[in-house]
């Protein structure tokens, strides 16, 4: 009962989040069950309007767009999902080693955070991959560890505030060591703003592979995904053609979704109210 | 309405938004205000004073509400009054002076255009005028230098000088009310006579009528003709200063009388009085250039409490961090029971850390807001004796028992679902739990409420006959000093100026710093402050600082 009562409370915008989100990890989930067709399959002419047969249409090659965007749903939803948990967990571990140790460890880690800064992350990611390869767990490493520097900063500015609290002294006096400050009383204190920064950061790193995909340098074909689907379809918008529309529509759509539910996470955790 | 009554406000509501409803904060209180007369609001935190305070401006902070009732000032209504017209009246009319000054400058300006900003906006003078009126208030609120100091920017200035600075402000269009929220409270004793004194000054020269929040009695009984005693929203008693004092008529009133009241030297026949803790000609520095503490020494005997008395400043947080090891010396040792203590933190073991454990001012900040109490207290009976289950969980049990909490209602919640009293017991447990021989208590009831402090040192004196343990107790607070010592060591820029025995610091003679603090404390008198000054005038020793 008490955890419909507390659904009720949810805002319109958050619940309009939450249910965008469901959706895309329903749709990747059952992609297999539910799409008509096999991810690669080339089912029917070029570039074909929405039908019974097609609801979104084809592609350049005749594969089905809305069984390729199901699939698109899976493969960059799962990478940037584990690309942003990478880089939380190592950005938020070596962001709190720096304010809880500080001294020269600090310095170390800040400045290595910031050279990778200094370089634009689009540019470096395309030369490393360029070097590196492009499979997907490259991939998932290199942003992974192109984006952690942004975490790193937030987690030791949070952490920065917390230490010097007295809990924490506190703890320190008692003996405890590092890892038992950084999980205990560090970590819980952090939970607010670092989740905030999750949704933010997992609709970059979504963006970013994106991007990257439609360079030609993220998931590569045939696998589907959105930013990919929008790139190799960019050439129908000449024709008046919606097929690109699809995917580059879906990426929106979570955005969004993740960003209203952030919104209200970030309402949530700012005020006085309780929300343990 | 009666004519001379500047204010008058009658039956005032106002509500405060908690926990998705809006809770009455102020019950329908009635005051009324003459010209030129000070009236003391006084009470604890949550009593509503502030509140009821800014509602005298038709003013409510965030989250709270004038839900009824009548503001009369100056013969016009100001419920319901537009924004415009409330414009018009506040700050220029209606004055107020925030708790702390330090706080409320902007820190980018200097004084003086802070001082202007109100007058010049307002239209009433230019910024040339209100230059030349700020060095006649300045002059008149005892500031030093009062033609220079406003060209100074905030953190220039020491502590009592900005909140006189602000004051100022206050007096800027020469209003007919100043509302003075707490404005001695973050000061020391002896800074805060200087304001007093300063506001004293200026309610007679300029004839300024003042609403006055505190929750000390002793230091509204100086300024305050008359007094209003307030409890959860509600009047309690309402009286002139003198008969008040002479004569209070609620329990709860006398109760707030009876809290300076002095102990007696305890018993102390009978009990262990070895050395415990041995400092020996210790010198510390944080940046490695200017010295913190100087050659200090001292030693504290089992089951003994000694008391570190001095003003901010003055090194005696700095020791308690070079005891517990944050804080290295540079120079200088220190013993535990006879054995050289390793100076850092890190290099000492568990068993030393267990025996001396640390107490802070503000439970708020000394407690993971993440934690719920049975984990807070639990942790250390885990990390030092390694007890698990239910054996820990008795022990937790006994410990809520020994800090009179109720074990079964509060051993589930999370810090921030207690009081601050509650609070500050459960960090008594807290460091209970370790079982040590000595409590190192820095300021533990200057952020409480006086009978809530009360409480607490009375807690901590019957855990000290029961289980022997000895305190260090760092405070500046004379009054708590006289309750709970039972050695002083008074500190002065990083020096120890005098230690001894209570009696034999609190007796005369005196050391002349020692008497200077003594002296500073408020008395319950009201003419107290008036025959401070001048008999300190007298002896030629000015309270300038």
């Amino acid at each position: 009962m008490s955890f419909i009562k507390s659904l009720r409370k949810i805002p319109l915008g958050a619940r309009i989040g939450l249910f965008i989100i469901l959706l895309n990890i329903t749709a990747a989930l059952l992609a297999p069950v539910v799409s008509p067709y096999g991810e690669t399959d080339i089912v029917a002419d070029v570039w074909l309007q929405p039908s019974a047969h097609h609801w979104l249409g084809t592609d350049q090659l005749g594969r089905d767009i809305y069984t390729r965007m199901l699939y698109g749903a899976r493969n960059t939803i799962f990478i940037a999902l584990v690309t942003t948990m990478l880089s939380f967990l190592t950005g938020s571990i070596f962001g709190f080693l720096g304010a809880t140790v500080g001294g020269w460890v600090d310095q170390l880690l800040s400045r290595i955070v910031d050279i990778l800064m200094a370089i634009p992350m689009l540019i470096f990611a395309l030369m490393v991959l360029a070097i590196a390869g492009t499979s997907i767990p490259v991939t998932i490493v290199v942003i992974a560890l192109l984006d952690c520097t942004r975490v790193y900063r937030l987690a030791r500015a949070v952490a920065m505030d917390i230490v010097v609290m007295e809990f924490v002294e506190a703890a320190r006096l008692r003996g405890e060591g590092i890892w038992w400050l950084i999980r205990r009383e560090i970590l819980p204190n952090s939970m607010a703003p670092l989740i905030a920064e999750f949704g933010m950061r997992f609709c970059f790193v979504f963006l970013f592979i994106a991007d990257l995909s439609f360079l030609g340098l993220g998931i590569q074909p045939p696998t589907a995904d959105w930013g990919g689907m929008v790139r190799e379809n960019a050439g129908a918008i000449t024709f008046g053609i919606l097929t690109p529309l699809w995917p580059a529509a879906a990426i929106a759509f979570l955005t969004v979704g993740v960003n209203l539910v952030v919104d209200w996470y970030l309402d949530l955790t700012s005020g006085l109210r309780d929300y343990s | 309405m009666i004519m001379d009554h500047i204010l008058e406000m009658k039956d005032i509501w106002i509500e405060g938004f908690s926990e998705e409803k809006w809770i009455p904060i102020v019950k329908g209180i009635s005051l009324y205000l003459k010209k030129g007369e000070v009236l003391g609001l006084i009470g604890e935190s949550g009593a509503g004073k502030s509140t009821l305070g800014l509602s005298s401006m038709f003013y409510a902070r965030p989250g709270c509400r004038i839900v009824s009732g009548s503001i009369v000032f100056d013969g016009k209504e100001l419920f319901g009054a537009s924004d415009e017209a409330m414009r018009e009246i506040r700050g220029v009319r209606i004055a107020y002076v925030a708790q702390s000054a330090a706080a409320s400058f902007n820190p980018a300006h200097r004084l003086i255009k802070q001082y202007a900003e109100t007058p010049v906006t307002h239209g009433l003078m230019h910024f040339s005028e209100a230059e030349k009126n700020a060095v006649e208030i300045y002059r008149s609120l005892l500031l030093p230098d009062p033609e220079g100091i406003g060209y100074r920017y905030p953190h220039q200035v020491s502590g009592g000088q900005l909140q006189r600075a602000m004051v100022a402000m206050a007096m800027a269009c020469h209003p007919d009310i100043i509302v003075f929220d707490e404005p001695t409270t973050a000061l020391d004793v002896t800074t805060q006579i200087e304001v007093l004194a300063a506001i004293k000054q200026i309610s007679k020269e300029f004839d300024t009528a003042a609403i006055y929040i505190t929750h000390d009695l002793a230091v509204v009984a100086q300024l305050a003709d008359r007094i209003m005693v307030l409890r959860y929203g509600d009047l309690v008693e309402e009286n002139y200063t003198r008969e008040m004092l002479a004569n209070p008529k609620e329990h709860y009133t006398r109760e707030l009388l009876s809290v300076r009241a002095l102990r007696e030297d305890r018993d102390l026949t009978g009990v262990r009085d070895d050395v415990v803790l041995k400092v020996e000609n210790v010198s510390a520095s944080y940046s490695g250039k200017e010295e913190v503490l100087k050659d200090i020494d001292l030693e504290i005997r089992r089951a003994r409490t000694v008391a570190l008395v001095g003003e901010s400043g003055s090194g005696k947080s700095t020791l308690a961090r070079v005891i517990t090891g944050l804080l290295p010396p540079f120079k200088g040792k220190i013993l535990y029971e006879g054995e050289e203590l390793r100076p850092a933190l890190k290099s000492r073991d568990r068993e030393m850390l267990r025996r001396m454990q640390m107490i802070y001012q503000m439970p708020d900040t000394a407690l993971n807001p993440k934690q719920k109490v049975r984990s807070v207290i639990g942790r250390p009976l885990d990390f030092y004796f390694g007890m698990k289950g239910s054996e820990r969980e008795k022990r937790i049990v006994e410990l809520l028992e020994m800090i009179e909490l109720s074990p079964r209602k509060y051993i589930d919640r999370f810090s921030t679902e207690l009081s601050g009293g509650e609070k500050q017991r459960i960090c008594i447990a807290r460091a209970l739990a370790a079982k040590p021989d000595l409590i190192i208590c820095d300021e533990v009831t200057s952020a409480l409420d006086q009978l809530v402090a009360k409480g607490i040192l009375k807690l901590l004196q019957d855990l000290q006959n029961e289980l022997e343990v000895t305190y260090l107790f760092i405070t500046h607070d004379l009054a708590t000093v006289k309750v709970i010592s039972d050695e002083i060591v008074v500190m002065l820029h990083g020096r120890i100026v005098e230690k001894g025995a209570k009696k034999k610091v609190l007796d005369p003679p005196y050391h002349e710093y020692t008497e200077l603090l003594l002296s500073s404390v408020p008395q319950m008198d009201p003419d107290w402050l008036e025959n401070l000054l001048k008999k300190r005038e007298a002896e030629g020793k000015g309270y300038h600082g």
